[in-house]
């Protein structure tokens, strides 16, 4: 290894890059766009769900339990319904996707002893063919219907403390996610086009018939982006801060240690891609490739734990699995690097892997 | 006498040389000796190896079977030792479109491991010797045709190699800026530095101090543009008449010619050196009415080329 060699290797890089306006926007841009889009976007609070009334009481109580359904903002009730067919004609044709359905004894029951409430209240007609408004009918099942009398005096058998996030605020959640996610996505495609595009341009030709080493050369084609890496964490801090109040209750030290390893694992699968891609086109498809499985089976779409468990299998050959596990581990819950260990050494091997693969498939050869 | 330092020896050395890209034989059998100071000149039509050779020689691909010694080094295996000490420049621009000039020159110095202040004053050197002193901060990619051939050839020679392997380095070039490149070529020579250029320009071949001539893969000649020009199996003969053209139709096909072109108003052959053909030709010409006179025309290398590319393959002239 030449410092002085790996060294004009970097600068290259960084002359280059400054140079290329779409790369450079995209450094700054790409974050800042994700950031607000997921932010606002990802949101499972649903409401102002389009709904139908089906009040078969029609009773002064049961006029104050649809008053108070619209309250809560879940239901937008349009529809007045006379009859049950009409329940399933509106929710079929998607004019509505959720019906309140009230019994004509919905007084009676509501009069019961709650010992003897052996029938629902009321029903929740969802419309099942969409999971968010599933998601939104349970919630609604959890609401107090204060305007009517008697419903309070139910309590819930299972208190759920939450810590953390106490406010339930879905950006907490997401942005520390994100930084994964757009990490992911720039560091990739940033060096998966690298060497190709060397290739297509001919510069790989004169490269390989001067000393440089496959090492120099991926190196050098990684540490630039790692200090554009740790920038682009730093935009999604400050943006998360001030935009959503995402807090960082860990040190800043173990976030940007977590970061960089984080970032490093990336670059190197990128520089594999490209030691592996005829052309630039080809690179950037396999660079998407490799987002799809890390966004939906990371955990940060979907919940690690639901996942079958060939699913989590692969999860934990992804680096996205371990940087999420880290991410949150300091930004949310002010654990330590100590404590998070394993995900932290398990980003330290992948590394090592696609390294040391990407350095042995360079050859200084054409064929 | 017994083999002394082997760096003393010629720089370059094929013995058997082939290379095979599935069903195509791009590189046959050849040997190849370039001797120091040597400006040696591959002359041969797109797809005759030349630069699939070049790239062997200097370990870019390996060869099908064969032995190469570059500079001393056993190739492929001692490649990496190799390339510290040659210079080659592609047949496409290489350098970096989005570099400026100096910042090509300041990454190829990095690269080769000069010494920062070697660095400095070397490429003030080459940047001064190649006219590239105004346009050393310009973007290499908005340089014309000649002047990133000149910045080319400064890239290579940078480090001060023994050996420069130049591939068609004047393929998008300007005849004036051809010229200014084949003086740089002979500065280096002197000054020691053994050279190896491909290239289809009959005018660059004859320049060369020694010529091989490639075709399909195959070296059907090598010399001295003069002594190539003496062992000429054929005879080139000029026919003046008012009908050039009618007088091409009329000999076409005719066996013993090898190659007939129309030049001005006069028609050029190289035919076989054969006793009574200028005899035959004057005939067949009287008989299609067709009246002119027929000298001897000075042999020159397309005549060579032809010659020795009509052995190998009739397509060939015909294209030539």
């Amino acid at each position: 290894m030449n410092w002085r060699r790996l060294g004009s290797i970097v600068l290259k890089e960084l002359r280059q890059l400054r140079r290329d306006r779409v790369t450079f926007a995209m450094i700054v841009g790409i974050p800042v766009l994700q950031l607000v889009l997921f932010g606002y976007a990802i949101n499972m609070d649903v409401r102002h769900l389009s709904a139908g009334v089906l009040d078969q009481s029609n009773t002064v109580r049961s006029r104050e339990l649809v008053a108070g359904m619209a309250a809560t903002q879940v239901l937008n009730i349009s529809h007045r319904l006379s009859t049950p067919d009409q329940v399933e004609d509106l929710l079929r044709r998607g004019e509505i996707s959720a019906v309140l359905v009230i019994p004509a004894d919905f007084e009676r029951r509501l009069e019961a002893p709650i010992a003897l409430r052996d029938r629902p209240l009321f029903q929740i007609v969802v419309d099942g063919s969409d999971q968010v408004v599933q998601a939104a009918a349970r919630q609604l099942a959890a609401y107090p219907v204060n305007a009517v009398d008697g419903w309070t005096r139910r309590t819930a058998a299972v208190e759920v403390v939450n810590f953390y996030n106490p406010e339930r605020l879905a950006p907490v959640n997401t942005v520390p996610g994100l930084i994964g996610v757009i990490l992911t996505m720039t560091m990739v495609l940033f060096t998966a086009v690298s060497l190709v595009r060397e290739r297509e341009h001919g510069n790989l030709e004169m490269l390989i018939a001067t000393p440089v080493s496959p090492w120099e050369l991926t190196l050098g084609k990684v540490l630039p982006f790692v200090g554009i890496g740790l920038v682009q964490v730093t935009v999604i801090l400050v943006v998360g801060r001030l935009l959503f109040e995402v807090p960082v209750r860990g040190s800043l030290f173990a976030l940007y240690t977590a970061s960089l390893v984080f970032i490093v694992a990336s670059l190197s699968l990128g520089i594999l891609v490209s030691t592996i891609a005829r052309s630039q086109f080809q690179a950037m498809q396999m660079a998407f490739f490799t987002f799809l499985p890390q966004i939906l089976l990371s955990g940060f779409m979907f919940p690690f734990e639901g996942m079958p468990r060939a699913a989590q299998w692969i999860a934990e050959g992804l680096p996205m699995t371990h940087f999420l596990r880290l991410v949150r581990g300091i930004m949310l819950r002010n654990a330590s690097l100590l404590e998070l260990w394993q995900p932290l050494a398990a980003l330290a091997v992948f590394v090592l892997v696609m390294l040391t693969a990407a350095v042995s498939r360079i050859r200084k050869r054409l064929d | 006498m017994p083999p002394t330092d082997p760096d003393t020896s010629a720089p370059i050395q094929a013995r058997g040389l082939s290379k095979r890209f599935g069903e195509v034989l791009a590189v046959d059998d050849l040997d190849l000796t370039v001797r120091r100071s040597e400006v040696y000149g591959f002359l041969g039509p797109n797809g005759s190896g030349k630069s699939t050779t070049i790239r062997m020689l200097c370990g870019l691909l390996l060869p099908t079977s064969g032995e190469i010694t570059v500079l001393g080094h056993q190739i492929p295996q001692e490649a990496e030792a190799l390339k510290s000490r040659i210079g080659y420049m592609t047949q496409k621009f290489a350098l970096y479109d989005d570099l400026k000039v100096r910042e090509n020159l300041e990454f190829l110095a990095a690269v080769h491991a000069v010494a920062r202040k070697a660095a400095r004053v070397r490429i003030d050197e080459l940047l001064e010797r190649y006219w590239l002193g105004e346009l050393q901060n310009q973007l290499a990619g908005t340089l014309s045709g000649g002047q990133k051939q000149r910045l080319a050839l400064a890239g290579a020679v940078l480090h001060k190699p023994d050996l420069l392997l130049l591939d068609e380095p004047t393929s998008a070039v300007d005849p004036q800026s051809r010229r200014d490149f084949w003086e740089s070529l002979f500065e280096l020579a002197d000054a020691g530095t053994t050279i190896l250029v491909s290239t289809h320009y009959m005018d660059e071949a004859e320049r060369c101090t020694r010529l091989a001539i490639l075709d399909h893969g195959r070296l059907v000649a090598d010399g001295t543009p003069a002594q190539l020009l003496e062992n000429l199996p054929g005879r080139t003969l000029l026919i003046e008449g008012k009908e050039p053209r009618r007088a091409q139709k009329v000999l076409e096909g005719m066996p013993g010619i090898l190659a007939l072109a129309q030049i001005g108003l006069s028609l050029r052959l190289l035919t076989e050196s054969n006793g009574d053909l200028e005899q035959r030709i004057r005939q067949r010409l009287a008989e299609a009415g067709i009246q002119v006179q027929i000298s001897p025309a000075p042999p020159n290398l397309e005549d060579v080329f032809v010659a020795a590319t009509h052995k190998t393959s009739p397509e060939v002239r015909r294209a030539a």
